[in-house]
């Protein structure tokens, strides 16, 4: 079974194949609904309706003229396996916004799983894309952008092999702070 | 709290460790990241390629992803490509295997044939 995070990694693969040049990521736990939701949005190339449906139930449609993967399927029956729900917005030409949500309580959640390497492996590896994490909860919020980073590089590319690790601790500690307590799988912070 | 003041340090680092070296054109790693190659642990390979990179102050490499490159029975898999543009596959990688790639071929300029798709198509 796949954590949350090998997931992100295949949504925000989508954007990035579908040629966006932003990506915005957001992971929030939501105090009044119980839900952890993850929502990507990108300005890529988007779906029309009628393929974007093909896209979320591969199985209920007969037409095969294009191939449709398993990702989104499989991340939209992780969540409905624990009380959740996966739906997506499309426009052609504009771009997508997916967001999914999972019962904070439900034992059957998957774990958030290496979000920090995820994050820290799309921001440097696809250097052209503007990237946005946020992370929010009752008790903290954190965000960061790829502008602010290259704005403090001066040059020295994202990309350099320094940076990685470096954006991989702060989102670890981020994901402590805003996280921890909340979810099982993170402990709190000291 | 890890902060853009730690970033500024290593912005500094850099700029430092390239000014140094006289670039003479870049070795580039592309790493498959496709879900078959995350789920085969891509991830940690794309990591280790950086960590060791970064370990020995190497500026003159990148390390970027690729999308599904269609033979899933060998991921993890890397293209490393010489800045010559001579272009070598290595495949069914583990963070081990990455470190010593960048040991011989990214800085010694040894290609590891054992690990190369050529040798593992011998099999
Ligand atoms: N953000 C997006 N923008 C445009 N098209 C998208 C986006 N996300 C998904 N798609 C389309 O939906 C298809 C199915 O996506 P999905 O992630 O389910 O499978 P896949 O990426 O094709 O294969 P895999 O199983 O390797 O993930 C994609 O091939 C792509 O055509
Ligand atoms: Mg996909």
């Amino acid at each position: 079974m796949k954590d949350l995070s090998l997931h992100l990694m295949d949504i925000a693969q989508n954007s990035t194949h579908a040629g966006a040049h932003r990506v915005d990521i957001v992971l929030a736990a939501e105090s009044e609904t119980r839900m952890l939701v993850l929502t990507v949005k990108d300005d890529g190339k988007g779906m029309d309706a009628e393929f974007l449906a093909r896209v979320t139930d591969p199985f209920t449609t007969t037409r095969t003229t294009r191939k449709v993967g398993l990702g989104i399927p499989l991340l939209k029956l992780a969540a409905e396996l624990s009380g959740g729900s996966l739906e997506i917005d499309s426009e052609p030409g504009k771009g997508t916004f997916l967001r999914t949500g999972f019962r904070l309580d439900s034992i059957d959640r998957i774990p958030v799983g290496d979000i920090p390497g995820t994050i820290a492996a799309l921001m440097t590896a696809w250097t052209d894309i503007e990237w946005t994490l946020c992370l929010q909860s009752a008790k903290d919020r954190y965000e960061i952008t790829t502008a602010e980073i290259k704005e403090v590089l001066d040059g020295v590319s994202i990309g350099n092999p320094a940076i990685a690790g470096w954006l991989a601790e702060s989102i670890e500690e981020a994901m402590t702070n805003v996280f921890g307590g909340i979810l099982d799988e993170i402990a709190e912070g000291s | 709290m890890k902060s853009l003041k730690d970033l500024e340090a290593i912005r500094e680092k850099a700029k430092l460790e390239l000014s140094l070296r006289e670039t003479t054109g870049k070795t580039r790693v592309i790493v498959g990241m496709a879900t078959c190659g995350i789920a085969a642990g891509a991830r940690p390979v794309m990591a280790a390629f950086n960590q060791e990179l970064q370990l020995r102050g190497i500026q003159t490499a990148s390390v970027s992803m690729t999308g599904c490159v269609g033979v899933c029975r060998y991921e993890p898999m890397c293209d490393v490509i010489d800045p010559n543009g001579e272009k070598t596959t290595y495949v069914k990688l583990d963070a081990e295997m990455a470190k010593r790639i960048v040991a011989e071929h990214i800085v010694n300029g040894h290609v590891v044939y054992e690990y190369t798709i050529g040798a593992a198509e011998k099999q």
